[in-house]
């Protein structure tokens, strides 16, 4: 403990230089990633917040709560398909969290064209699930519904819909752009002029985190 | 071997395939939940258990938290376990309000 004694030795002033200097690398993983992980803890923390708020509302409510099953009904083929638009874009988003995952794979094989290719299929696939969203609002404003109101029962409903499926699209889009960097990136060599592919992952984490938001979304908000 | 053949996450790509295919598989089922109108506690049982199979599959595979070293797993998958009393008071707090309001209004 020779290190501590030194330490306690200093001024509470050189005791924070000190602290400061010290080589304190507690995750041997690139800067990038641990502080992507930081990022998307602290992110956790937020939509945990919104779930959890759209929870306490739900329970305290004295109304009845619109039957998401209907309300993300589509009229398909001739009948009301329940929670169809919300079902095609979760797969949406699956299958562009696989092109991710691939992406990443293929980065650090140092093949640069399918690494882009990929990039481009998952913002492709992300746009589309930004889409969709936009295309789920509009039906849903258009039908009457506001974040004081709606026709189907509890105010509280569009409130919640509103701030926790904006958040998250806004993270979507926020995702797309961040890929299509990437994928210039990737295109023009600027990482093997860096000499590593660990962005690439790192951009990887971010979409995933996404993907793993709207499992969350999925189940507590369109299936409970 | 090239110099960059260790650098990062580098697995093998059949693990990804069958990851995603099993997340496929897993949104089949919970859609099927809804579809089939589960009611009750085997609909919130089956919908929890395929959430958190498909959100571990998600974390532990394609984020590579499987294959971190063991202070970034607990500096990141601990601390969201703070959130569980968050969730618990805010569900006692439902509680009381709905009764609350009952007691209120529903004279």
């Amino acid at each position: 403990m020779a290190h501590d004694a030194q330490a306690a030795a200093l001024s509470p002033l050189q005791q924070v230089v000190h602290d400061f200097s010290a080589d304190k690398n507690a995750f041997p993983v690139p800067w990038g990633k641990a502080m992507m992980w930081i990022f998307l803890l602290s992110d956790t923390f937020i939509f945990t917040c919104f779930l959890t708020a759209y929870m306490n509302v739900r329970m305290s409510t004295m109304e009845t709560w619109p039957f998401p099953s209907e309300v993300f009904a589509l009229h398909m083929f001739g009948r009301d398909i329940p929670l169809i638009l919300i079902a095609i874009m979760t797969f949406v988003l699956i299958t562009s969290s696989g092109t991710m995952a691939l992406a990443v794979n293929y980065g650090y094989r140092r093949d640069k064209r399918r690494t882009v290719m990929l990039l481009v299929a998952t913002a492709a696939l992300g746009a589309t699930f930004v889409g969709m969203q936009a295309f789920e609002w509009t039906k849903l404003i258009m039908e009457g519904v506001r974040p004081w109101e709606n026709p189907w029962g509890a105010p509280q409903f569009g409130s919640a819909f509103f701030m926790i499926t904006g958040f998250h699209g806004c993270h979507v889009t926020a995702g797309v752009i961040y890929l299509l960097v990437t994928a210039k990136r990737v295109g023009s060599g600027f990482y093997d002029k860096r000499g590593t592919y660990e962005t690439v992952e790192v951009a990887g984490l971010y979409w995933h985190f996404v993907d793993l938001v709207w499992v969350f979304i999925f189940a507590f908000f369109y299936l409970w | 071997m090239t110099d960059h053949a260790k650098e990062g996450q580098q697995h093998p790509l059949t693990i990804y395939l069958w990851i995603w295919l099993l997340l496929f598989v897993l949104s089949t089922f919970s859609y099927l939940v809804d579809y089939y109108h589960l009611q009750g506690y085997l609909r919130w049982s089956l919908i929890i258990l395929f959430m958190l199979l498909k959100a571990g599959f998600i974390v532990a595979i394609f984020m590579h938290m499987a294959w971190e070293r063991l202070a970034l797993k607990f500096a990141i998958l601990l601390p969201p376990l703070a959130l569980l009393v968050l969730i618990g008071f805010m569900a006692i707090e439902g509680d009381y309000t709905f009764l609350t309001r009952g007691a209120a209004f529903l004279r």
